[in-house]
């Protein structure tokens, strides 16, 4: 019976100790999304601005892959198959980039844009 | 029970038990189609950036986008990802109010998502000129945000199949890996949102 109890008891506890950490993570989510927004109006670089919303997107996708979809206690196995895109696709992006970047720079210093608004038409 | 009679009980409970994964073939399941997903969302991504990196006459997201109803979008998603933690956490205690309250709660969260997103959408199009064939921006902005949309689309029905068996009685504390492969799915959806919000609307 006294077993059953601390059982039960442990659970509960258990049950509280999952929910303060979800809301802690949903308060992050929602801090480092204000924080992304007040950066794009800080007077630097775009560059510099660029690098610290790539920093910021990533440690807010980490926290839901982590503690939401619950990667940081299931096996490795898991992860190594959550991290496979991400490789590939930064190995894509560096692949494109001097290809299908440089082809599209060519085409934009033949015709370049009436506007900012209006890149380059398509037809 | 002696080790026998558990093992066969555990088998009744879950009849797919795979040594790669604690819980099931299913979550694997899941976990490889989010792997792939998550390939079909990066080749998109990196396209664009490749795109944005070669046009210098590129223009700058929040001249032409509302930052602050996208960020409203942001947040619901989020909050929509908590409603679905509480969910699978309120079935796992074999709470069935919670897992049934929590999921329409998410489920709400998606639609909310998506009539925001129809009306960015109609804003764009039809007040402020912009199109799929307009220009590289307007391609890569309505592909990405329209795939990302269908797959909120999507969440949204198959959560509605997941409330439908929770109305039913389908889960219980020990029966309950359908609801956390949708959270799985659900999570995915937040994610790549997170992403898509900071590239497209933010950088």
């Amino acid at each position: 019976m006294a077993t059953q109890s601390a059982a039960s008891s442990h659970l509960a506890e258990q049950a509280a100790q999952e929910e303060r950490r979800y809301l802690q993570v949903f308060l992050w989510l929602a801090v480092l999304t204000a924080v992304e927004i007040g950066v794009i109006y800080l007077p630097l670089p775009h560059v510099e601005i660029a690098a610290m919303l790539v920093v910021l997107a990533a440690t807010k996708a980490s926290l839901v892959a982590l503690f939401y979809m619950h990667l940081a206690y299931e096996k490795r196995t898991l992860a190594y198959i959550a991290l496979t895109p991400l490789v590939l696709c930064v190995f894509l992006l560096f692949m494109l980039t001097p290809d299908l970047g440089a082809f599209t720079r060519l085409l934009t210093h033949r015709a370049p844009a009436a506007s900012s608004g209006e890149a380059h038409p398509s037809e | 029970m002696t080790s026998v009679a558990v093992a066969e009980h555990h088998l009744d409970v879950e009849p797919a038990e795979s040594p790669l994964t604690p819980e099931s073939w299913g979550k694997l399941g899941m976990w490889i189609f989010l792997a792939a997903d998550a390939m079909s969302f990066g080749g998109l991504l990196a396209s664009y950036g490749a795109l944005r990196y070669g046009d210098p006459t590129w223009p700058r997201p929040s001249s032409i986008l509302g930052i602050q109803l996208t960020a409203l979008m942001t947040f619901l998603l989020v909050c929509s990802s908590v409603t679905m933690v509480e969910a699978l956490a309120g079935i796992r205690h074999g709470n069935q109010a919670k897992l049934r309250r929590f999921l329409l709660l998410t489920m709400l969260g998606g639609a909310i998502f998506l009539s925001l997103q129809a009306y960015e959408w109609n804003k764009l199009i039809f007040h402020e000129g912009q199109s799929i064939r307009k220009n590289l921006f307007g391609a890569t902005f309505f592909i990405l945000t329209g795939f990302h949309g269908l797959h909120v689309f999507s969440g949204v029905v198959y959560l509605g199949a997941i409330l439908v068996r929770a109305l039913l009685g389908k889960y219980s504390a020990e029966r309950n890996s359908e609801v956390e492969i949708a959270a799985l799915y659900w999570h995915f959806v937040d994610l790549i949102w997170i992403l898509v919000f900071t590239f497209v609307y933010l950088l």
